[in-house]
């Protein structure tokens, strides 16, 4: 990770309120360095908004510092921050065609004619749009408004682009689409990119880094590989992917691993991630496709525990069983859909365990 | 196949669509008809009463039919008075008139035209009567006593071969009947003809004509109705006055057009009206430069409220919004007045300039019974019409776009003046329509506090309908502020486009 002193964008010990009364943003600290994706991640109220707005000068913070290239932007006016800006409702001006949306910020910065149409061009061909310069934003349709505003927010070569559920009004597959699109361009051109949204599976496909925002904090900062294997609170497991949870109480540490006391009396193994002394309650978070209910594909003397098949759902290339675990009905486990796989049965009795690094004890 | 596609029922599916949706046509008529109706009876049929006023002019030849007839051979432009047939015509038609009491009515109309027509009918009704005529009757009573007998004159006017032999005096005769039946209610079988129907009996027989019992009038002398007219007063010797009355005889008339613009008929065709005389096209376009400017002020103050209304929190633009709509809770009346207290020489503005120092003592601004009063005044009542269609529309421009432009590298300036503004402008449109068109047609506020250098033309349109009682007139100066406001609602749609105003959503 990089430290402040080299970051190209730093957020250092950063406060917002808007009311003077409750902190939305609470003690912010990141920093980016050049070239990268990062992609702020969070339900909706959690404060990414906010932080993107005050990142573009949209907002003050309240408190703390926001750097840069290390110089700290708090009292340069928005127009002068030289960050492209991707809206939600793509925010395409309606009484200009696209070419003048793109010729605006062009303009405002003095640039000559033919520079600007030559701009405009490129920018066009590079959201594949190049055809579509005479149009009124309201000719096209959500997707290719979206490349515009993309195209908009380039055009005049911005070191950083900031965009805000840029994403959230289109159907599934052009989501998909543009996702990929963006990336690859952010990439290409390697401009540094602060993507906000509330949809994990883009966050996770498209950023080098995630960072994971609930109540006005950042719960966790990481690639997404280990956002999903490694999350180090039961917030960022519950949020990123599907994850099943058993509390308890820590009865043993010895270094890498741990045992758990089950409400339930049962006994598991687990790795110690914010737990750090024994007594202590947890939630313990195993994702339901490192279950195992083989004897054989488990390591000696693990600890199993017995579960009674409730549900079983045929989803193609997976099966999703549902059962009930210490007490617990909504116990999930995921196994791959291969000629030797078995299929389960509602109101079988079987026993699960898993490796004890892929169940991680969290904050209770 | 498919122009004979049959329904369900087995008619064709073309005509029971259409039997299906003819009902739903009818209802939604039978559900506008109360409105429709309201606006013929309370819009349409006035605006076309006023449109028919501006032009009609029948009551010359209503009240003056054999004159305006007699007329038609005198050659208006030649400065000569006409002759003696003309007068003839006049003596009956005015005899005739005085009892209907319509010459009062005609002199007014034509005294809009020529000053001082109307006290000459009025002199002139009270004396035709007096008129030396009345030897005609003794001639013929003298002659045959039958002729002193209505039943006589009776039975002759319901003769067909005496009709056809007496055109004047049947034509005189039968309105003769006419008259006395509608004013008095009399028998004309029981009563004996006047003097002008002896006077038109006269006429006939010395033009030759032969008369039921013969009577020698060559030895009579005949009276001159010219000499009586001059007597009576030596204007109908005038031949300006016969112009005006010529001029003036057609059932229609361009002439309240014309003086609506400050133009008259004369002898050789429309000339411009005396100097004095030239008001209404200085208060047209007084109205319009006034309309204009408070149109403006309202823009001006209007635009930063609405962007106040439509950008602050809930709260804080709803009491806002109670603030700008309180002019319409109190009445218009009571706010005019209020500004009279507020802009007198002696009122609150002034009294607080000079205590302040700006202004001095003996140098009080003139700020009411002027041009200013009204502009100040009309600006204020009719700034909720600027201010509310604004909102409606900056309440549908998303912040965002402000905030997209700032984004690209525009300064506050260039992100309002080219990115919001432009969307604003169907507010700003609709705002200046309502005030514009609102303020071209006021009258309460102008007259209250307008003086008479701040009054519009709306305020003269009262005035000849109240008080002028002009009534073609006022027709046609309201016929010429509506062209005057659907030509500029023309140019407006030609220029910006009607489909650009909104006035919400
Ligand atoms: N302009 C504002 N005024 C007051 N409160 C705001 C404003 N914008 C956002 N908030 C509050 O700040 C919190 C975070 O909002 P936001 O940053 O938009 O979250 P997110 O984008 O993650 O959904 C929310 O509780 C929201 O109600
Ligand atoms: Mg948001």
């Amino acid at each position: 990770m990089t430290s402040t002193d080299e970051a190209f964008v730093a957020f250092d010990r950063v406060q917002k309120s808007y009311d003077g009364e409750t902190l939305v943003v609470k003690d912010l600290n990141l920093s980016m360095p050049k070239g990268e994706f990062l992609t702020m991640l969070g339900p909706s109220g959690s404060g990414k908004t906010t932080c993107l707005m005050m990142l573009a000068g949209f907002e003050t913070a309240t408190h703390g510092d926001i750097l840069l290239d290390g110089v700290s932007i708090n009292n340069i006016p928005p127009h002068k921050r030289g960050i492209g800006m991707v809206f939600q409702n793509y925010a395409l001006f309606p009484h200009m065609s696209v070419a003048e949306n793109l010729s605006f910020p062009l303009e405002v910065r003095k640039i000559g004619k033919s520079d600007r149409e030559a701009k405009i061009t490129r920018a066009l061909d590079m959201v594949q749009m190049g055809d579509f310069a005479g149009r009124r934003p309201a000719q096209l349709s959500g997707g290719q408004q979206q490349r515009i505003a993309l195209a908009r927010a380039l055009v005049f070569e911005p070191e950083l682009v900031l965009m805000d559920e840029p994403l959230g009004a289109l159907d599934k597959q052009l989501r998909e689409t543009l996702q990929f699109e963006i990336t690859n361009l952010a990439h290409q051109l390697g401009i540094t990119t602060v993507y906000v949204t509330h949809d994990q599976t883009e966050a996770l496909t498209m950023s080098d880094r995630v960072a994971v925002f609930d109540d006005g904090r950042i719960q966790q900062l990481a690639p997404p590989d280990e956002l999903y294997e490694k999350p180090e609170n039961s917030f960022v497991a519950q949020f990123i992917g599907e994850n099943n949870t058993l509390e308890g109480v820590v009865q043993e540490i010895k270094g890498e691993t741990c045992i758990v006391k089950l409400d339930s009396g049962d006994i598991i193994d687990a790795v110690p991630v914010n737990v750090t002394s024994v007594g202590e309650r947890t939630k313990v978070s195993i994702r339901p496709e490192r279950v195992e209910f083989k004897k054989e594909r488990l390591q000696e003397g693990t600890h199993t525990l017995k579960a009674e098949v409730l549900e079983f759902v045929y989803m193609g290339d997976i099966f999703r069983t549902r059962l009930r675990v210490a007490g617990q009905d909504e116990f999930i486990i995921k196994t791959r859909n291969a000629p030797d796989q078995e299929r389960l049965t509602p109101g079988q009795m079987i026993e699960i365990g898993w490796l004890p690094q892929d169940c991680r004890a969290l904050d209770a | 196949m498919s122009d004979s596609v049959i329904a369900a029922d087995g008619r064709p599916l073309k005509a029971s669509l259409n039997r299906a949706l003819r009902r739903q046509k009818l209802r939604a008529l039978a559900l506008i008809a109360p409105l429709l109706i309201f606006i013929l009876v309370s819009f349409v049929m006035p605006i076309a009463d006023m449109l028919f006023r501006s032009v009609e002019n029948e009551i010359v030849e209503n009240t003056l039919p054999r004159t305006v007839t007699a007329l038609e051979g005198w050659d208006s432009s030649s400065d000569q008075v006409p002759g003696e047939e003309v007068f003839e015509a006049l003596y009956t038609d005015l005899a005739i008139a005085v009892e209907y009491k319509s010459h009062t009515r005609l002199g007014s109309r034509l005294n809009y035209e020529a000053t001082g027509i109307s006290s000459l009918f009025r002199k002139s009704g009270r004396r035709v009567k007096k008129f030396d005529t009345d030897i005609y009757a003794e001639v013929f009573a003298a002659a045959d006593p039958a002729y002193a007998d209505p039943g006589q004159w009776a039975a002759w006017m319901s003769d067909d071969t005496v009709r056809a032999q007496l055109p004047v005096t049947t034509s005189a005769y039968d309105d003769w009947a006419q008259m006395i039946i509608d004013t008095d209610g009399d028998i004309p079988a029981e009563e004996t003809p006047w003097n002008f129907v002896y006077t038109a009996l006269f006429q006939d027989a010395a033009a030759g004509a032969s008369l039921p019992i013969a009577v020698d009038v060559s030895t009579v002398e005949p009276v001159s109705l010219r000499a009586e007219f001059g007597d009576l007063d030596d204007k109908w010797l005038d031949p300006e006055v016969w112009q005006t009355i010529k001029i003036y005889s057609p059932k229609f008339t361009n002439g309240y057009f014309l003086n609506s613009v400050d133009l008259m008929k004369g002898p050789e065709g429309v000339e411009s009206r005396p100097e004095n005389q030239q008001i209404y096209i200085k208060l047209f376009v007084r109205t319009l430069i006034m309309s204009l400017s408070i149109m403006g002020m309202c823009v001006l103050l209007g635009y930063p409220i609405a962007w106040l209304l439509a950008n602050l929190k809930a709260r804080t633009a709803n009491l806002l919004m109670i603030l700008v709509l309180l002019p319409f809770w109190t009445s218009l009346l009571v706010r005019t007045s209020a500004w009279k207290v507020l802009l007198q020489q002696q009122g609150v503005i002034n009294d607080t300039l000079v205590w302040i120092g700006i202004v001095a003592d003996d140098n009080r601004l003139e700020l009411i019974n002027n041009q200013t009063g009204t502009i100040i005044a009309m600006t204020h009542i009719l700034l909720p019409f600027m201010i509310l269609p604004l909102y409606s529309v900056m309440k549908t421009i998303p912040p965002s776009y402000l905030r997209a432009a700032k984004s690209l590298g525009a300064t506050d300036w260039t992100a309002f003046w080219r990115v919001y503004f432009p969307q604003s402008v169907p507010g700003i449109g609709a705002g200046c329509i309502l005030v514009f068109i609102l303020s071209i047609g006021y009258y309460i506020t102008p007259e209250l506090v307008g003086g008479t250098k701040g009054v519009f033309i709306s305020n003269r349109i009262a005035y000849h309908i109240s008080s002028s009682l002009n009534w073609g007139l006022a027709a046609a100066l309201g016929t010429i502020l509506l062209a005057i406001v659907m030509a500029l609602y023309w140019a407006y749609d030609k220029i910006v486009g009607i489909d650009n105003v909104k006035l919400g959503g």
